[in-house]
């Protein structure tokens, strides 16, 4: 038993593993072939929860970009002409593809990433899989979309995406990226590669013409090593506030376009007319949900005053409930620090807001020894002017502040450089109206929380970045 | 004895005022033969702020309006300008262009401004989704307005540039601070006397005049500015991307020539538009299903 806690207690029910098919050394995808890095260097991609290597992944270079941005260059002539609708067929297979191959790539996305299986095996892989059948059947209807713009393809879309929802993100970006008659080099991140590279090996398998989907991994520099090509017409970006902020410093001047999704401090509005019950459901969803390595957690929570009693300690009763462990173990309700380094982000945030001293709980449960864990975190009673209240800490560590007046949250939740998303939790229909319609941000869930869909447009306001991924809007990302 | 004529003082245009530069700087705006035909405001970097401040303060209820209304006060401004063309052919023939060419820049104007005033309270219907998700959720998408956006004017259109880049932006709910043509600033000025007769909320639309080279930074440099509007033309437009990182201001650099009658449409609106998408469950209880 890796995790007691003093609540429930599970046995073991740990996915087996043994299905996959992984290569001991990962070489790069470009122009439809495996090529290995000019450098020749190779760095390990672990297992968060036992440290374990599981495989070695190419570090690409400045070379090896140029490469891939030349196949995609070359491949967009070929793919730019091809009928759109057999381009959305090839597509379609994509998506058949990856489906047939869920579970291998679910348990891998668990192993190399640290989420709980549960959650890759039910939201990230089938969400994933979606995402390339909806953008599969636009590719021969885009006149449908912007009708009277006369929207053309833009080139070549170079792809940087993040370690928290790995093959999802590959997916947000790719699948319509090709329905929109781009070609694309990718760049999944250093610590979560794996899935990006099964799926250069499905989208090798589908037949596409060599070239349209090139994969290279790496670190930062490959990534600037992309934003920087002169070849390179669209960057899509998925990560932090800092790092858009480079791109577009990098960027400016050019004729480069950029959708940039970035960081995020979402409000989570709990009203006293709210069904408590469900809305701590959806406390813990919003800033539990993968860890909390969510761009759009509900990180900061919103109580009125009337309920807050009521609401903390219920949301702390369903906090000793989490099962913390085993990414694999099929019980688990909050996985593994996808890395140290995020680990360590995270502690320090915890030790500054003690030092401030709001009010401090986190769970009682045990937690693995070795790995990377953290323990569900509460911070009560926070000053808005608090760095916690402030910045994106990215891990399982939410802020609490109470509220009288809907005007009083409005004006609090909206005092934040971010915008992504925000929840509000309440009864009344007119006031989830006012609400919705007054919140800075990107995507609102009403009585609900982190909640995706292909049909469903996601990006931010403000400094949570621009543009948007996903439903009929994505598509204008990459069009001109 | 001839009768003297009553010279008009050019002056900015801030919360629905008409006020010199805080700065009390002029500088002359000349004709092709480098005759000077009239004074006009420098406006410095506190008249930016001020403007932005007043912007940023009419926003929300220009927002709050509803859309018909907004094409309402849009069609207003169409109707005042159709009762001025003569002074507004006037300073384009002063500022340089023939008769002829002054007339139809004006023409096109007011039939831009209507076209625009059309679409306030259509845009959102066309542009705007119902996203079927699925799980048990209503799901929407629809656009609101990005706030307070700054537009540095198109240099060689006195009017109609000025117009075609305004419109876009308020139709659509937002609130705006324009740097005016620095060589043709005239119409831009008039022009605010006609927005402040025909209904537009004061702080809505804001007036500069001045040197771009002074003025383009702490424009695009405020933290409260939310997207900027300029000719891609412009010599600042790197700089401008490169002072609009910091929160991520949203600039479009506009190639298009905007004295043709097809360089207008929904993209203009939406540009300056952010779009959001809400969610809500459906309630699945009971065991009634869709049917009749």
């Amino acid at each position: 038993m890796s995790t007691k806690n003093n609540a429930w207690e599970y046995a073991d029910s740990i996915e087996n593993a043994s299905h996959i098919n992984l290569r001991k050394q990962y070489d790069l995808y470009i122009d439809g072939k495996w090529v290995k890095p000019s450098s020749n260097k190779y760095f390990s991609s672990s297992n968060p929860h036992d440290e374990k290597h599981i495989a070695d992944v190419s570090e690409a270079n400045e070379e090896d970009v140029d490469l891939a941005v030349q196949a995609a260059e070359k491949a967009y002539e070929l793919w730019s002409k091809i009928s759109a609708a057999e381009r959305g067929k090839y597509i379609f297979r994509i998506a058949r593809l990856m489906q047939e191959q869920a579970r291998e790539l679910a348990v891998i996305e668990s192993l190399d990433s640290g989420k709980p299986i549960r959650e890759a095996r039910d939201i990230d892989i089938p969400l994933a899989c979606n995402h390339f059948f909806y953008y599969a059947g636009w590719a021969d209807k885009l006149e449908y979309a912007f009708p009277n713009q006369h929207k053309k393809s833009l080139g070549v879309a170079g792809q940087i995406i993040p370690w928290n929802f790995p093959l999802l993100m590959a997916a947000w970006k790719i699948a319509p990226a090709l329905a929109t008659g781009n070609t694309v080099v990718l760049k999944p991140a250093e610590t979560t590669s794996l899935t990006a590279l099964k799926l250069a090996e499905i989208i090798e398998a589908s037949g596409i013409p060599p070239g349209v989907v090139n994969i290279v991994t790496g670190f930062g520099d490959t990534g600037a090593a992309i934003v920087a090509h002169p070849k390179v017409s669209k960057i899509a970006f998925t990560g932090s506030t800092a790092v858009g902020k480079l791109i577009q410093k990098t960027i400016a001047g050019s004729n480069k376009r950029a959708t940039l999704e970035l960081g995020g401090k979402s409000a989570n509005i709990i009203f006293g007319d709210a069904p408590i019950d469900q809305a701590v459901e959806g406390i813990i969803n919003g800033i539990f949900f993968n860890q909390g390595h969510v761009c759009c957690a509900g990180s900061r929570l919103f109580v009125e005053e009337s309920v807050a009693e009521k609401v903390i300690r219920k949301l702390k009763h369903r906090m000793q409930s989490l099962q913390v462990g085993n990414p694999l173990d099929k019980n688990t309700d909050v996985g593994a620090i996808n890395s140290k380094e995020q680990l360590k982000i995270i502690n320090r945030y915890i030790d500054i807001g003690i030092k401030e001293g709001s009010e401090f709980f986190q769970t009682d449960c045990a937690i693995p020894t070795e790995g990377y864990y953290c323990r569900p975190t509460l911070f009560i009673n926070v000053a808005q002017s608090s760095i916690l209240a402030q910045e994106e800490i990215f891990g399982p560590v939410l802020t609490i502040q109470t509220f009288r007046t809907v005007d009083e949250v409005i004006q609090k939740a909206n005092n934040s450089p971010y915008g992504l998303a925000a929840g509000v939790w309440t009864d009344k229909g007119s006031k989830i109206f006012n609400l919705t319609s007054k919140l800075k941000a990107g995507v609102v869930w009403a009585n609900t929380y982190n909640k995706f869909d292909p049909s469903s447009p996601f990006g931010g306001y403000k400094e949570s970045g621009f543009g948007r991924e996903g439903g009929l809007h994505g598509l204008g990302a990459y069009l001109k | 004895m001839k009768r003297v004529e009553v010279l008009k003082t050019y002056k900015l245009y801030i919360d629905g005022k008409f006020p010199r530069t805080e700065s009390g700087r002029f500088y002359k705006v000349l004709n092709k033969a480098k005759e000077p035909i009239a004074n006009v405001c420098l406006s410095s970097r506190k008249d930016v702020r001020n403007a932005v401040q007043s912007a940023r303060k009419a926003q929300g209820s220009w927002q709050e309006r509803t859309a018909f209304n907004r094409g309402q006060v849009l069609y207003r401004i169409a109707e005042m300008l159709e009762g001025r063309r003569a002074q507004f052919v006037e300073e384009l023939m002063l500022e340089n262009s023939t008769k002829k060419e002054a007339q139809m820049e004006v023409d096109n104007s007011i039939d831009r401004i209507v076209y625009y005033a059309g679409w306030c309270d259509k845009f959102n219907q066309v542009a705007s989704s119902v996203n079927p998700v699925s799980s048990s959720h209503f799901n929407f998408s629809s656009y609101e307005p990005m706030g307070v956006i700054g537009i540095m004017a198109v240099q060689s259109s006195g009017l109609l540039g000025l117009v075609s880049m305004l419109m876009p932006v308020i139709a659509g709910g937002n609130s705006c601070v324009i740097i005016a043509s620095e060589d043709k600033p005239l119409c831009a000025v008039t022009l605010a006397e006609v927005l402040n007769s025909s209904d537009v909320p004061g702080g809505v639309v804001n007036i500069l005049t001045g040197h771009i080279d002074e003025l383009w930074s702490p424009l695009s440099s405020h933290m409260d500015v939310n997207g900027i509007s300029l000719d891609v033309r412009n010599k600042y437009v790197t700089k401008v991307q490169l002072a609009s990182v910091d929160n991520l201001k949203r600039v479009r650099a506009y190639s298009n020539d905007f004295s043709l009658m097809q360089e207008q449409g929904i993209q203009f609106i939406t540009d300056f538009q952010e779009l959001k998408t809400t969610w809500h469950p459906i309630e699945k209880i009971g065991g009634a299903s869709n049917s009749y």
